[in-house]
């Protein structure tokens, strides 16, 4: 075939090979995985796409490639995990420079001699800074310090037509000419490759403390993060865990800074949550964990987005959809920031499941959708069989949708970027 | 040249004007040339472009329907707020519609428990946190101009402020907005929770200077009041030694609030000014804030004073109370206004260096000021090294000015040969779009210019701004037919 005679030629005929069934992306075996070390090779590689017409998809560590809708088609994946290198570390600065294959766990050892920090804690294992960027995860604290959309400064990408382009900079505080890397954050490698990445970056606190309480019900839950999103604590992260609608909640408020002011935070945080609240120096177990897959968590995963203060109501709706479709559930929710994980499975089923009848499953995000929608809510499916995709639509409704396809089509004017993926069928 | 339809039609502007004045109520609608210049300018002053229509709008229907009635005639417009921008990214095209957001300033919503407001795009920017101070919030951008300039103006330039270093720009503090598409169409963006699925169009409309859209409703972040405050001001012999004590500060892991110096001639002017009582013979003056819990900022704030100390700070000054800190911002504040004491005129130039090359960037401008005999005076924001040269000149000499844009040109080339940012919170507008090819490649400014044409595919949405050299959206690369004629109509005027 000429086109794989092309991708060899580009990066070598060791880093390139026919797909296996191990290489699908959310069931989908690609054609062809190339393994591109650099910006020039995976432009190269565009090029070859781009004259023989194939639709490329793009993987970092796999940790989130169930996300989203398959791909509509796939004849090229590349593999960035040979585009690892931390480019540029400026300390005092605290700014970096990397490409996209490095993995959060080494970008977080390279910096740590410096007492910085990339703040992003996404906690899929193995997760890189482009599969980051284009699933725009995030983790606990998110509450302090934002999401990939307020870190990420500079974005260097390959568009579909092999154009390398550049947005941002090195500096923090730039405002010259559209924020293109925005449009890469969430974009599922829709419109283009991202081939490198500037990060500001934070100071490691020097102290961190942990404060614990059991909530009873949502109403407590609500009212207790409210009470920490009122006042005048600085708190990293505020997450809470819900394993099991039937038995209690645990809210954990995380502070951090020099010893005597996290210390003193943290004894106004359990000021704050009453009676029960323990303050520990470490997170509990299974900290910022995804409340689903695993060996043993249930298989379908959802995230739910709505205002903060409706952490009650999402709640209520949740348990009371998921019991109506005979579903178990199971919550870790950024509450203080109003984003939410949720694990689906069928109830009375002890070990790992299939991820209940697929029906029940698609009734229920419908149902929660429209639950949340007042609340400015959004439910999208994060992780589900292809049963489940068939019946719902994993992204929900999408109010500028058009807008978007718009967008798309000027930077992927064939679709050959991770076609189908994205909301409204991009 | 290569004119094409877009070139408007002799009676295109009056039956437009008709039209407009048919859809919306009398008094919106001005045509009459004395009036209409009373915009021809934003807070760039010397860049003046008077429109033919000015649109007086009050709803986002309204803003709808002049947009609409724009795309109609093909007939370009730009939006206005509250006029203060300082980059001429308000400056009207002649012959085209001005469309004013200022009398939409409602405060729509308070909403303390989501920790949101929901603005009109006309609101000031201080009567957001004026509404929601008694509840004990405040938003937290803070432009120097906050107490006339826009939201919408905010959101259209993505502006920062002096507290920038630790709270970010108007984009981390924007969750939502209406947008008034150069189509007329209307789209909601966003809202007041976060996470939306799709693109974050609204990250990339933020920070767009008006060419993407109008905003006819925004969705604010409110930020709790901190528990502390603490604020000192710092004498040093010289802004290295000043410059040394802020990479110590970085250095040892504090983020404060904000951190400002100015220099000698930035301290004379302020001086002149406003009497802000400056300590005596400081070569640089250093304003170091701290905010957070009251522990945490204690111990933070004492660590930052002896480390202005160990870095020859002659004089520290701790503000006791709020009186104080808003003496000692005061001459910081007002340090552009006031070098009108100290010159007839100046430009203000908005410059980003990575934090660490200050010295040396200082260094470079203090050389090209001794070379030209134009003087800079120096106030930035030194924690993420923004600067903001105030280039001196007087205008009533022939070529001062030529040579003043000169050095203000260079010193915004150093900037990007150390690789940092030829607007850091001003905007590019219609002043700096010549130095746009030189911060970006060719195929930055093409991709920048896909998500134009995706919005905006006529170019009719405050055309000639930020871009140097803009494409018809139907154009492929590399096959450039000069420049877009809008472009050039927008120019006509100005020079």
């Amino acid at each position: 075939m000429d086109a794989l005679a092309s991708l060899n030629k580009v990066c070598g005929e060791e880093h390139v090979r026919p797909g296996a069934a191990a290489d699908a992306v959310d069931g989908v075996v690609p054609a062809n995985v190339a393994a591109p070390a650099s910006t020039d090779e995976i432009r190269e590689l565009v090029l070859v796409a781009r004259d023989a017409g194939l639709r490329v998809g793009v993987r970092g560590a796999s940790s989130k490639l169930g996300w989203g809708m398959p791909p509509a088609g796939l004849d090229l994946l590349l593999d960035l995990s040979r585009q690892a290198r931390v480019l540029e570390h400026a300390a005092g600065d605290l700014v970096v420079r990397v490409e996209p294959g490095v993995r959060l766990v080494a970008l977080r050892e390279h910096l740590a001699p410096a007492r910085q920090q990339l703040a992003l804690d996404p906690p899929e294992p193995g997760a890189t800074v482009g599969g980051v960027i284009g699933a725009n995860a995030s983790g606990p604290s998110r509450l302090l310090y934002g999401t990939a959309r307020d870190l990420l400064i500079g974005i260097t990408v390959v568009l579909a037509d092999g154009t390398v382009a550049r947005a941002g900079g090195k500096v923090v505080k730039n405002v010259a000419g559209y924020d293109i890397s925005k449009l890469y954050i969430g974009a599922v490698g829709t419109l283009g490759l991202v081939t490198e990445a500037i990060f500001r970056l934070h100071p490691v606190p020097a102290a961190r403390r942990v404060v614990t309480v059991e909530v009873a019900t949502a109403a407590d839950a609500g009212r207790l993060t409210q009470l920490v999103t009122d006042s005048q604590l600085v708190p990293t992260a505020l997450e809470l865990d819900w394993p099991d609608p039937a038995g209690p909640g645990r809210l954990t408020v995380v502070v951090e800074g020099i010893e005597p002011g996290a210390t003193a935070q943290a004894e106004s945080a359990a000021g704050l949550l009453g009676g029960g609240a323990e303050i520990t120096d470490t997170v509990p177990a299974g900290w910022g964990q995804r409340p689903y897959g695993g060996e043993t968590g249930p298989a379908i995963g959802l995230k739910v987005s709505a205002e903060p203060a409706a952490l009650r109501p999402m709640l209520d709706a949740l348990w009371r959809v998921a019991d109506l479709h005979h579903l178990a559930t199971a919550v870790r929710s950024s509450a203080g920031s109003g984003v939410s994980y949720v694990g689906l499975g069928a109830a009375a089923d002890a070990g790992r499941d299939a991820g209940g009848p697929a029906v029940e499953i698609a009734a229920t995000v419908i149902e929660l959708r429209a639950a949340v929608a007042p609340y400015d809510g959004s439910v999208v499916v994060l992780q589900a069989p292809p049963e489940v995709k068939r019946l719902v639509d994993v992204w929900g409704p999408v109010p500028a949708v058009e807008l978007m396809r718009r967008i798309k089509d000027r930077f992927d004017p064939e679709h050959r970027m991770s076609p189908g993926r994205f909301v409204g069928g991009i | 040249m290569d004119r094409d339809a877009t070139i408007l039609d002799v009676m295109t502007l009056p039956v437009l004007a008709a039209r407009l004045r048919a859809a919306l109520p009398a008094r919106a609608v001005l045509t009459d040339h004395a009036q209409c210049r009373t915009y021809e300018c934003d807070g760039l002053a010397h860049f003046t472009v008077t429109p033919a229509i000015v649109v007086l709008v009050e709803t986002p229907e309204q803003v709808q329907t002049a947009v609409r009635l724009c795309a109609q005639s093909g007939v370009p417009f730009v939006a206005r707020g509250s006029g203060t921008g300082l980059s001429g990214g308000a400056l009207p095209v002649a012959d085209g519609v001005l469309i004013v957001t200022s009398r939409m300033n409602s405060i729509l919503e308070v909403d303390i428990p989501n920790h949101r407001a929901v603005v009109e795009p006309g609101v000031i920017n201080l009567w957001v946190t004026r509404e929601v101070a008694p509840q004990g919030y405040y938003f937290a951008p803070d432009p120097s101009s906050q107490l006339v300039c826009s939201i919408g103006g905010n959101v259209a330039e993505n502006s920062g402020g002096a507290h920038f270093l630790k709270y970010g720009f108007t984009s981390n503090h924007v969750t939502g907005a209406k947008v008034v598409l150069p189509d007329g169409e209307l789209v909601t963006l966003g809202g007041k929770a976060t996470d939306h699925p799709g693109y974050d169009v609204l990250g990339a409309f933020v920070g767009s200077e008006g060419t993407l859209g109008i905003a006819t409703e925004v969705t604010v972040r409110l930020m709790r009041r901190p528990e502390a405050v603490q604020t000192l001001l710092a004498g040093f012999a010289g802004t290295d030694e000043a410059g040394a004590a802020v990479s110590e500060i970085i250095a040892a892991g504090i983020v404060p609030a904000a951190v400002e110096m100015m220099d000698a001639l930035a301290i004379e002017a302020a001086e002149a000014a406003v009497h802000c009582g400056y300590p005596a013979g400081a070569g640089a003056v250093l304003i170091v804030e701290l905010d957070g819990p009251a522990a945490e900022v204690a111990h933070s704030f004492a660590e930052v004073e002896r480390m202005c100390s160990a870095n020859g700070a002659f004089e520290i000054r701790i503000a006791a109370d709020e009186d104080e800190r808003t003496l000692f911002w005061k001459g910081r504040k007002s340090a552009f206004a006031a070098v009108g004491r100290i010159s007839p005129d100046y430009l203000v130039q908005d410059g980003v260096i990575p934090r660490t090359a200050l010295s040396e960037v200082l260094s470079r401008i203090a050389a090209l000021s001794g070379e030209t005999g134009v003087r800079v005076a120096n106030v930035f924001h030194a924690g993420d090294g923004n600067l903001h040269p105030l280039v001196l000149f007087d205008g009533s000499v022939p070529d001062q000015d030529v040579r003043a844009e000169e050095v203000a040109g260079a010193i915004l080339d150093i900037c990007i040969e150390y690789g940092g940012s030829i607007t850091g919170e001003h905007g590019v507008g219609h002043e700096k779009k010549k130095f746009m090819g030189r911060m970006y490649a060719e195929p930055d400014l093409d991709t920048m210019q896909l998500l134009r044409c995706a919005f905006d595919p006529d170019g009719r949405c405050n055309p000639g701004k930020v871009f140097p050299t803009p494409r018809l959206c139907g154009e492929l690369p590399g096959r450039r037919k000069g420049v877009h004629p809008l472009s050039e109509a927008g120019l006509a005027e100005v020079f």
